[in-house]
Formats: structure tokens, C-alpha cells, sequence
């Protein structure tokens, strides 16, 4: 069994009701409660897509790009890679995975080792995961993979602190693209950046999708972003999905009460584009003890007796995946 | 201060064949001048403890019975065989002195490596694996802490016998809590950021995680403790030696000259003058290099 093999029709990257729970101390004395982060989370992901994830903090969204680069195992649930199973894998096996699936991080300034040199940080992953090649292809590898990303060849030597915040972020993306995986989990890529810089970091992520032929799993909270880059939308509440689509059809026209008050919310500048929705109040319930029935039914318009009840299922509707049992009526 | 430059000059500036990382941390010691001074200091010292059997004008343990007590020479009723005067049973001070180098800066550094390189270990490990390892290491060395560290050296060296291996053993095993403790509190605050994380992802293991990338990161406190701890390592073997534990008489270890110079404090300076000169000059030696070696080994204060 090979990740790298792709099939025809099958999806690049599946997740299939991912689950992740932390046990958290509340302490002496009281039972330790469940922190459910990540509660059944399914998605396809198709090579060369991009994927966005988006929500309010402590959602989910994090937590699943955990999931997704192994960096922990999901309570339950399973991930599928080219339709092949990601449970417990042997050294080889969690080789091939991290050489299709690597990730990019929020911080720039966290996320590169200061100690080492822009070479030393580019090459780890080289050193570590193709064992046949000798030092000097390994370099060869490293300045191509910098030019790839339109960094200089003399910044090899350089440490991390003499770059601002876009060229760091350009060598993390060229550490996550030096093994030429297939996806790529994107957090909050472009947060940390300025607004001038984010777009050139966004620009490069598109030209490198093309080029490289990689998917990405895209998690943010900027609307404005998401729009520009990704091919679908998923928006999470609370540990679950809530609405699953086509970029376009979502933000055209929002179906679930929650991504309509979440695209109201984002700022827009022209009056005739607000999309007229009541702005969301309270807060995010806490996921240790998360509402009965629909999770958002407390903070929703739209809220029935049903909906404190009975916990909505995600379920077709003109073309996309929405969790409302009252979609039809609102839309 | 590196955050003042701005990057896109740093970008743009030329750079010519990049220097080898030695010559880099080389240069920018050398521009700290203070540890430039100590790297000398403890240069000369080195040489003089090398060649000591050479260099010295007298055995350090010969006594000359006609010259008890002599002063330095500059001062009157002096014998001019004997520049830094002799002691109360007639050896030659500065012989003893040049001797006596050898064998304390061998017990700052023997006591300074084994302690540290077993005190990172441990603390690295509690550190990074957290759980009931960490609770095992740390209260251990926290009930360590707990007991004064002559009483703890002394309670060892009593188990083990007197003599300076033994004392340098003891007094290695009483600095170790403070490298272990140091060590895992700066490892616990890397392990969270993201570039540990992103080494997991690229694959990298436990060893390499801990002592490849994280450790370096580690390292400033570290080398600062080090050089401290060699003073206070040349210390406590005096103090050893003082009460009968250490170094054993005659050997010309500074502390134990201190020691039995001190009834004579009032009557003859010069006796217990030169060793405390000659630890309180080694001592500063090691601690202005620790100081410029930490700043040279960490890149973001060069530029």
C-alpha cells in the first residue's frame, strides 16, 4: 500500500467523522470534564482544490489541521489518504504520509527555528525523508525550492530574525513545499501578515497550487481571504460543520443562519453589498458543555422548540451540505 | 537590538562568500572586549596550569627552613628568591599559585561539564516528555535543593571518602539541580512554539527534536550557569578542603591555601592575599567570557 499511488476517483484526501476530545482538569476535586474540540467532521478533498475552513476562534478549525498532519491521533473517526486508511502507521508508511501532507503555520515568528539558518530549516525536512540523496542534491534541492518561491539565493545562509514577517512566511511555505506534497494545511496562513503583504503570500500560494499541482486545506477566519482562494467552503460551529459548498454559491447566497450572520458580520465597504442579516450576539458557547440539539440554536434568529432538541444532521440542499432543519423555510 | 535593523536593507545589502559559522561566532566575540580580556585571562592561566612544572621557579610542596613567612619582595625584611613571599612552613607562594591553577581550574571544569551534561539530560527528558517522568526528576531534585550544599557535600564525600575526586564528584552532584531545573524550564517554554511542531511534522524523533532542535535554543542560560558554576565549583572545593574533605594537604589548591593562610590574616596579608587574588581573577575570567560567548552564540544579536 502506497499514499502516493493516486486512483481515479477517489478523493485525494477524505475525512470521515473526525472526532477529537480533550480531557481537561477542572481541578482538586471535580471530575475531569470533555473539551469536545473536533465532533464528526467529514469532508473530500480533491488534488489541486482548495479547501477553506472557516468559523469563529476555538471552533474547530485548528484542532482539525491538527488531525490532518498527525501531529495528533483523532479520538475517533478515520482520515483517508488516495483511499487508503491513516490509523497506525509504521515508520515507512508515516514517511510517505508527511511527503504528501505537510503544513504552513500562523506565525511566522514562531514557526522557524531561530538558531538555525534558512539552509538548515529547508533541508530537515530533505535530510529526514529522502534518505537517498547526498548533501549536495540536498542543497541543490534547497535553492530550487527557494528560487521556486522567489527567495534569494545568498538569504541561504541567513537566520530567521533578518527577514520581515512575508519573506519568513515564504520560507515556511518553501519548507512545506520542498517535499512536493500533495496537500498542503494551511493555518491561518496569512493572519499574522499585513494586508499588502498577505495578498502577495496568497498569490504565491496560488501560482505554487498550479505549478506543484497541490491541494490545499486552507483554515481561516478571513472572510475576505477565503474568498479569493478557495474552490469550497466549509464553516464549522462548535466542533461540527454547518454549512459544506462552492465558494461562489456561499457567498452568493448563504443558507445556514450561522454563515449568513458570519458573512454579515465581515466589514464590506459598499452598502449595496451587506448582506442584510441580524449580527450575531452572544458568545461561542463553551464546548465542554455545548447546547442541547442544533449547537447554534441559542444564538439563532431563526430557532424553534425542534431546533433545542434535536441535533440537525448535515443534509443536500440545492447543491450543498447544510446542517438547519429549517433551511427550506429560510431560504 | 538586532530588531532596529530593517529587514529590507538586510535583503538588499550584498553578501559575499558567507564566512564559516566558527569565524562568524569568533568575530563577534572578539568585539565584546570584556570577554576578549577574560579569554586572555583564562588563556594565560591555561598556560601557566600546563606548564607549571616548568614555568614555576620552585617545588610547590619543597620548604626552605631558613624563610618562613617572608614577605613579597617589594616590601622590606624580603628574600629576593621569593618574588610573592613564602608561607608559614617556608614554600615559595607564587610556585604554589602557579601549581595551585592547575588544579582549580581542573575542578571548575571537570565539575562544570559532568554536572551540566548530566543536568541537561535531565532536564531536556523531563522536559520534553513531561508526565511522571517530570515529577519523578523534579521533585528529586527539588528535595536536593532542600538540603544546604555543603551539608549535602559534605554528607557525600563522607560516603564516598575524602579526597578531591570524591569532592569534585560531590560538589558536581549538588550544582545539578540548578542545570536541570534551568534546562527543562527553558524547554518546557520551546517545546509550544510552532517550529518544534514543524520538525515533528517534517518527521524529525525524539533525539533529534530534543537535542538538534530544541537544545540550542536552550543554550544562552545555560553556558551563563557554567561559567558561574565553575567559580562557585572552585569555592566549594576549597571549602572541602578546608574541613579536611577536599584536597589534601600539601597539594597547592587555592581554596586550601585560603583555608590554611587564615590565622595568619593579621600578621602575614600576603599569605592568604595571592590565592584569594588568583580565585577572584579566574573566577571574573569565567564570567566575562560566559557573558560574551552567550551573546556571540545567540544570532539574534548579530547583525
Amino acid at each position: 500500500m502506497s499514499f502516493l499511488d493516486t486512483k481515479p476517483g477517489v478523493p485525494l484526501l477524505e475525512s470521515d467523522d473526525l472526532v477529537r476530545h480533550y480531557e481537561v482538569n477542572r481541578g482538586f476535586g471535580k471530575p475531569s470534564a470533555m473539551v469536545k474540540a473536533l465532533d464528526g467532521v467529514s469532508f473530500t478533498l480533491e488534488s489541486q482544490k482548495t479547501l477553506a475552513v472557516v468559523g469563529e476562534s476555538g471552533c474547530g478549525k485548528s484542532t482539525l489541521g491538527r488531525q490532518l498532519t498527525l501531529i495528533e491521533k483523532p479520538t475517533s473517526g478515520a482520515l483517508k489518504l488516495n483511499g487508503n486508511a491513516v490509523g497506525n502507521l509504521s515508520d515507512k508508511e508515516a514517511k510517505q504520509f508527511r511527503r504528501t501532507v505537510q503544513m504552513i503555520f500562523q506565525n511566522p515568528y514562531g514557526s522557524l527555528n531561530p538558531r538555525k539558518k534558512v539552509g538548515q530549516i529547508l533541508a530537515e525536512p530533505v535530510l529526514l525523508n529522502m534518505d537517498n540523496l547526498g548533501r549536495k542534491e540536498r542543497e541543490e534541492r534547497v535553492h530550487a525550492t527557494m528560487a521556486k518561491v522567489g527567495l534569494r539565493p545568498e538569504f541561504y545562509q541567513r537566520y530567521p530574525h533578518m527577514f520581515s514577517g512575508g519573506q519568513r512566511q515564504r520560507i515556511a511555505i518553501a519548507r512545506a513545499l520542498i517535499l512536493e506534497p500533495k496537500v498542503i494545511v494551511a493555518d491561518e496562513p496569512v493572519s499574522a501578515l499585513d494586508v499588502s503583504v498577505q495578498a502577495q503570500v496568497l498569490n504565491l500560494m496560488m501560482d505554487l497550487q498550479e505549478e506543484m499541482n497541490v491541494a490545499y486545506v486552507f483554515i481561516s477566519h478571513d472572510l475576505s481571504v477565503v474568498r479569493h482562494i478557495a474552490d469550497d467552503v466549509m464553516v464549522m460551529y462548535l466542533g461540527r460543520v454547518a454549512e459544506k459548498g462552492p465558494t461562489d454559491e456561499i457567498f452568493a447566497k448563504p443558507l445556514h443562519p450561522y454563515t449568513r450572520a458570519l458573512l454579515a458580520s465581515a466589514p464590506k465597504i459598499d452598502p449595496t453589498q451587506r448582506v442584510k442579516a441580524e449580527p450575531l450576539t452572544g458568545e461561542l458557547p463553551s464546548p465542554i458543555n455545548p447546547p442541547s440539539g442544533c449547537a447554534f440554536h441559542k444564538r439563532c434568529p431563526f430557532a424553534t422548540e425542534e431546533c433545542a432538541k434535536v441535533r440537525p444532521e448535515l443534509r443536500n440542499f440545492e447543491g450543498r451540505e447544510v446542517a438547519c432543519h429549517r433551511v427550506e423555510e429560510i431560504a | 537590538m538586532s530588531e532596529n535593523t530593517t529587514p529590507s536593507a538586510a535583503a538588499v545589502e550584498p553578501v559575499g562568500a558567507p564566512p564559516s559559522p566558527l569565524r562568524e561566532t569568533w568575530d563577534y566575540f572578539r568585539k565584546n572586549r570584556g570577554a576578549y580580556v577574560g579569554l586572555i585571562v583564562i588563556a594565560i592561566i591555561l598556560f601557566l596550569a600546563l606548564t607549571a612544572q616548568w614555568v614555576a621557579p620552585y617545588d610547590p610542596i619543597a620548604q626552605d627552613r631558613a624563610a618562613f613567612l617572608k614577605p613579597p619582595i617589594w616590601m622590606e625584611g624580603a628574600d629576593p628568591r621569593y618574588i610573592l613571599g613564602t608561607d608559614a612552613v617556608g614554600r615559595d607562594i607564587l610556585s604554589r599559585l602557579i601549581h595551585g591553577a592547575q588544579l582549580s581550574v581542573s575542578i571548575g571544569v571537570f565539575v562544570v561539564i559532568l554536572s551540566m551534561v548530566s543536568g541537561i539530560v535531565l532536564g531536556m527528558v523531563a522536559g520534553y516528555f513531561r508526565g511522571w517522568v517530570e515529577v519523578a526528576v523534579m521533585r528529586l531534585m527539588d528535595i536536593m535543593l532542600a538540603l544546604p550544599s555543603l551539608v549535602m557535600a559534605l554528607a557525600i564525600v563522607a560516603i564516598l571518602g575524602p579526597g578531591l575526586e570524591n569532592a569534585m564528584l560531590a560538589i558536581a552532584i549538588v550544582q545539578l539541580p540548578h542545570y536541570v531545573r534551568l534546562t527543562r524550564a527553558s524547554v518546557v517554554s520551546e517545546l509550544n512554539k510552532e517550529y518544534v511542531i514543524a520538525s515533528q511534522i517534517a518527521g524529525a524523533g525524539h533525539t533529534r527534536q530534543m537535542f538538534v532542535n530544541i537544545l540550542p535554543n536552550c543554550m544562552a542560560p545555560l553556558i551563563v550557569q557554567g561559567t558561574l558554576g565553575i567559580s562557585s565549583a572552585i569555592l566549594d572545593a576549597a571549602a572541602l578542603g578546608f574541613l579536611g574533605l577536599g584536597a589534601q594537604p600539601p597539594l597547592p589548591e587555592w581554596g586550601t591555601m585560603l583555608s590554611e593562610a587564615r590565622e595568619f590574616v593579621g600578621s602575614a596579608w600576603w599569605v592568604i592575599t595571592f590565592p584569594g587574588l588568583c580565585i577572584l581573577v579566574t573566577v571574573l575570567a569565567f564570567n566575562l567570557m560566559g557573558d560574551g560567548l552567550r551573546d556571540a552564540l545567540d544570532p539574534k544579536m548579530k547583525r
